[in-house]
């Protein structure tokens, strides 16, 4: 059985309205997809800060004397 | 900085030292599929982290919200499905849970974890991925005539293809390295399937103007007839870099992999492809991984819309020509002249002009690329 695609977020009324009226002329269909937009670059920017540095200096160094045996570097 | 690769992490499955020598023998044992040179790609691609976060090939339900969502089912933006298909008797006596091992021109390539069994409507799967199930559409064909079985699960790669292109062929960690041992941190990515014409050159030095460093990674894959041999576009680039790019700012680079011809959607995994080898922006120019009136000319920009979170910056760039009035290169932006003073590029026609030995004019394509494209008898891929 395919999960739960949606669930439930609820903001303010008052912030509802003022989404409503901007998002006048943009192309949005509903107030949840400009959400939904708007809330991915969010998300990202913030993921974006939380990566970890992935090698080892032994890979770096490994990988840096391939790429000066190509010419690369 | 380099960019962070798609989902946080690069992917590294490539088994090493000890394990991998285990691993080799353990793959004796063990059910064995045989892959074509386009899977095995895919397997390679995979373990190098060229294809993060993926690391195996999809099970039914990552391609499931793919072909639906465009996403992977944790919201990630993916659009087309990494799949591998096989043959009913590629899968007696294997069950999900069990361990096979993946081989091309029968050596043993991969190990992988047969997390499910399943099938998936080809039609459906077409209709989405290319939006079409014209069976004349390359990527179609291809779609319709997968062998019935698809098998999902995570791999570990024990060996590898045999590659003549090893000196100009940069894994994501590798090139990640390298942007950051040069010092940038704004890289551009360019994707060609051809030699370089002065469009090509225009359209590289004006990502330049704004970046750091351009990534020049042509596309090394199955060819139709009338493509450029790979060996053509790798002397043809280089010949160009030599003579006209510092060569400082530049890194050549392939990728090994299949064109499917999906037009937007494929844009998209173009873009994260190179935004795990580092990029932070990349190319996309008119009918991007187009074939025949399938696309519209800029069909391929309006879906990057989609994706505020892709992580990595599309530049689209219109067609350019040489305007003889304006003395140079220019596009619909900057020129206002007619199209009489027009000098447009078409691959056809510079394909035809090189097919007859002759030299197309150093408006359309560089003497030096000339030179490096006619060293070859026959540049071209045959029917």
């Amino acid at each position: 059985m395919r999960r739960r695609k949606y669930t439930t977020v609820s903001i303010p009324v008052s912030l509802y309205e003022r989404i409503k009226s901007i998002m006048e002329g943009t192309g949005f269909k509903s107030v949840s997809d400009y959400v939904t937009y708007i809330l991915r670059e969010v998300v990202s920017m913030h993921e974006r800060e939380r990566m970890a540095s992935p090698f080892s200096e032994e890979d770096v160094e490994r990988i840096k004397e391939k790429l000066r045996a190509l010419g690369y570097l | 900085m380099v960019s962070i690769p798609h989902g946080g992490r690069l992917v590294n499955r490539v088994a090493k030292n000890n394990r991998r020598e285990r691993l080799l023998k353990e793959a004796a044992t063990l059910p064995r599929v045989e892959l074509d040179l386009n899977q095995a790609l895919d397997v390679e691609n995979i373990a190098h982290g060229v294809y993060s976060p993926l690391e195996g090939f999809m099970c039914y339900e990552e391609v499931s919200y793919v072909l639906e969502d465009m996403r992977l089912p944790d919201d990630l933006p993916w659009t087309i499905p990494v799949v591998l298909d096989v043959n009913e008797d590629d899968l007696i006596g294997v069950r999900e849970g069990d361990d096979i091992s993946l081989f091309f021109s029968g050596k043993p390539i991969a190990i992988m974890k047969i997390e499910e069994i399943y099938k998936v409507d080809v039609d459906l799967y077409a209709s989405r991925v290319f939006g079409t199930t014209d069976p004349r559409h390359p990527g179609v064909s291809k779609t319709l005539s997968m062998k019935p079985m698809l098998v999902g699960g995570s791999l570990e790669l024990i060996g590898e293809t045999p590659n003549k292109y090893e000196r100009y062929t940069l894994h994501p960690a590798e090139t990640r390295i390298l942007f950051s041992e040069r010092g940038w941190e704004t890289i551009v990515g360019f994707q060609t399937r051809n030699a370089p014409h002065l469009g090509h050159e225009y359209v590289q030095k004006s990502a330049l103007v704004f970046a750091d460093g351009l990534f020049i990674n042509p596309v090394i894959g199955r060819k139709k007839p009338g493509d450029y041999k790979d060996e053509v576009i790798l002397e043809a680039y280089e010949a160009l870099i030599r003579n006209y790019y510092p060569r400082k700012s530049v890194v050549l680079s392939i990728l090994r992999y299949e064109m499917k011809y999906a037009g937007p959607r494929e844009a998209v995994h173009h873009a994260i492809i190179r935004k795990n080898f580092g990029c932070t922006h990349f190319i996309v120019g008119r009918d991007h991984a187009g074939v025949g009136n399938y696309y519209g000319p800029y069909e391929a920009w309006e879906i990057f819309k989609e994706f505020p979170d892709l992580g990595i910056t599309p530049l689209f760039v219109r067609e350019f020509f040489y305007c003889k009035k304006c003395g140079g290169m220019a596009s619909e932006k900057t020129c206002p002249h007619s199209e009489e003073h027009r000098v447009k590029f078409s691959g056809t026609k510079t394909r035809q002009i090189l097919l007859n030995g002759m030299r197309p004019p150093p408006e359309l394509m560089r003497p030096e690329v000339v030179d490096a494209i006619l060293k070859f008898e026959n540049p071209f891929v045959e029917e």
